[in-house]
């Protein structure tokens, strides 16, 4: 049973390797114009210090921007969960954030704080990562029925109950859901800031150093890289859900 | 002689964005300690708002609505409810959704002081042994019994039961009234029960209000004089059928499909 769930999974980025391998092979395509996995290997052997040092960057600016955004959004989605008047008025306001494309904010706030790169990063990554915290805690509070409230308010319990026993288990699975697409729109902003922002930190400058020494391989490597730590945030958000919303879980049959 | 619940001409208007909505219009009604009230009446009428003023989640515009001699002002944990949704935490087993409402009111229980109090209500509904089950794991009728079983944990004196058995299938639905009837030896309680089954009004309760259409006030009152236990053959008697005939009558009436008596048309 389990060794299925590893082995299907497996298998598959097997077979997408060799047909990889096999389309730049069949095409006879040089490596500048697609590497191929074979030259991966290399890659990784000739600056597996680098992907280290540059990957935990990556790694812990993306995590740190999705902390301030799952602290932030949560806070921001309770306001707009509870109150109407709020959610109308932020409502069109996040909206409209959410919309502005964040690779034309990343050169803003590289001026704004120049020299700050730690901070820029985080700044990014939590930015462009909040909206769906907010909203769909703010969708969890404001969509609970009434009788789920109706049966503590009716005992005389506080709101502050209501939200602790009610309320926040109730919108777990949601946030979750959000948090799985916010933990990749971090991952992307930390990325842009670092390829657009060259500092030389993160697996963005490692791509980034890639394309100005015409090293094709390293870049295919970073993208791999970087598709990995992807992956890796992924299944951890994916692990807390079981831990801490699992009940929600459709039974298998 | 006093009610232990008396609604004092009680009157409500909502606002809604299609302007005020008049629901309740001096609505009387008085339940006797340990009585068991049924509420039927048009859809809208302003059944649910009734069960809302009883327990206190809202006050009414006029009137009074009094609760063991006291006027309610705001809830008050000697209440209990239960829905047509059974509203279950899915999170949590059953043991411990019929335990909340000991972890909200006030009270000096142990943790093996609650944990007993709801097995002895799990028992007596026929959930022995579905303690530890997910709400997701139980079937329709056995989740209403457990949301019973919640609605009277903390020994409320008044039961509200909003059209708790409205979505359950005709037979499941007897079984949970005779359920109900040997719950209500076993826990004295004074119930108001909201609903739309005539025999099932009949069946549970010993007093039976009409309500009007909007703005509705109690329009006719029926009582059904207890003779012990009931079994559902009772449903089946001259008496029942007659007393069916008339309630159906009434809420005709209340739904404006049959005009009303002439000296009340005049
Ligand atoms: N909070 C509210 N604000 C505005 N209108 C409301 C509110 N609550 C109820 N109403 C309206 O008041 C009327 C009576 O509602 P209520 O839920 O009490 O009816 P009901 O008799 O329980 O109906 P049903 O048989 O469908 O359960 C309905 O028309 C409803 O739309
Ligand atoms: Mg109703």
């Amino acid at each position: 049973m389990s060794l299925k769930k590893i082995a299907i999974p497996t298998i598959a980025v097997i077979i997408f390797l060799l047909l990889w391998e096999l389309l730049v092979w069949a095409n006879g395509w040089p490596n500048f114009v697609m590497a191929s996995p074979s030259d991966l290997g290399p890659a990784y052997v000739r600056y597996w210090d680098l992907f280290l040092i540059n990957g935990w960057q990556t790694l812990w600016r993306t995590v740190a921007g999705l902390a301030l955004a799952i602290v932030f959004g949560t806070a921001l989605g309770m306001i707009m969960g509870f109150s109407k008047v709020m959610r109308d008025a932020l409502y069109p306001l996040l909206v409209g954030f959410n919309a502005i494309p964040k690779a034309t904010v990343v050169p803003i706030i590289a001026l704004m704080f120049v020299g700050a790169h730690d901070f820029n990063t985080v700044l990014i990554a939590f930015m462009i990562s909040f909206f769906p915290i907010a909203v769909s805690v703010s969708i969890g509070l404001s969509t609970l029925e009434p009788e789920y409230r109706d049966i503590l308010r009716s005992l005389g319990a506080s709101k502050m109950t209501i939200f602790w026993k009610i309320a926040l288990p109730k919108t777990l699975p949601e946030f979750f859901g959000a948090l799985k697409v916010a933990v990749t729109l971090a991952f992307i902003g930390t990325n842009l800031m670092e390829i657009v922002s060259p500092h030389g930190r993160g697996l963005g400058a490692l791509f980034d150093s890639g394309r100005t020494n015409s090293d094709y391989p390293l870049m295919f490597a970073v993208l791999i890289a970087l598709a990995f730590l992807g992956i890796v945030l992924y299944y951890v958000v994916v692990v807390l859900e079981k831990i801490f919303a699992g009940w929600a879980e459709r039974q298998e049959t | 002689m006093t009610a232990l619940i008396d609604i004092k001409d009680v009157s409500h208007t909502f606002a809604t964005d299609g302007g005020p909505l008049h629901v309740l219009d001096h609505l009387n009604i008085s339940i006797e300690e340990g009585g068991f009230t049924a509420v039927v009446g048009p859809s809208g009428c302003g059944k649910s708002t009734l069960t809302r003023l009883v327990s206190g989640l809202m006050k009414p515009d006029e009137g009074e609505v009094w609760l063991h001699g006291e006027r309610v002002k705001g809830p008050r944990s000697t209440v209990g409810m239960a829905f047509q949704n059974p509203v279950l935490l899915e999170w949590r087993t059953i043991l411990d959704n019929v335990i909340l409402p000991l972890e909200i009111v006030p009270n000096k229980l142990s943790r093996a002081e609650r944990v007993d109090r709801a097995e002895f209500l799990l028992g007596l509904v026929g959930l022995t042994g579905f303690e530890d089950k997910k709400p997701s794991e139980l079937s329709g009728g056995m989740r209403q019994r457990a949301s019973l079983c919640r609605a009277l944990v903390h020994k409320p004196e008044v039961l509200i039961l909003d059209e708790p058995f409205g979505a359950l299938d005709a037979f499941t639905r007897e079984d949970l009234w005779q359920t109900m009837h040997k719950v209500k030896s076993e826990e004295p309680f004074t119930g108001l029960l909201i609903t739309h089954d005539l025999r099932e009004s009949i069946f549970l309760a010993d007093q039976v209000v009409v309500m009007s259409g909007r703005p509705a006030h109690a329009q006719y009152i029926m009582d059904v004089p207890s003779t012990g236990e009931r079994v559902i053959d009772d449903l089946y008697t001259p008496d029942s059928a007659e007393r069916l005939n008339i309630l159906r009558h009434q809420i005709q009436i209340a739904q404006g499909r049959e005009p009303a008596d002439v000296e009340a048309a005049q």
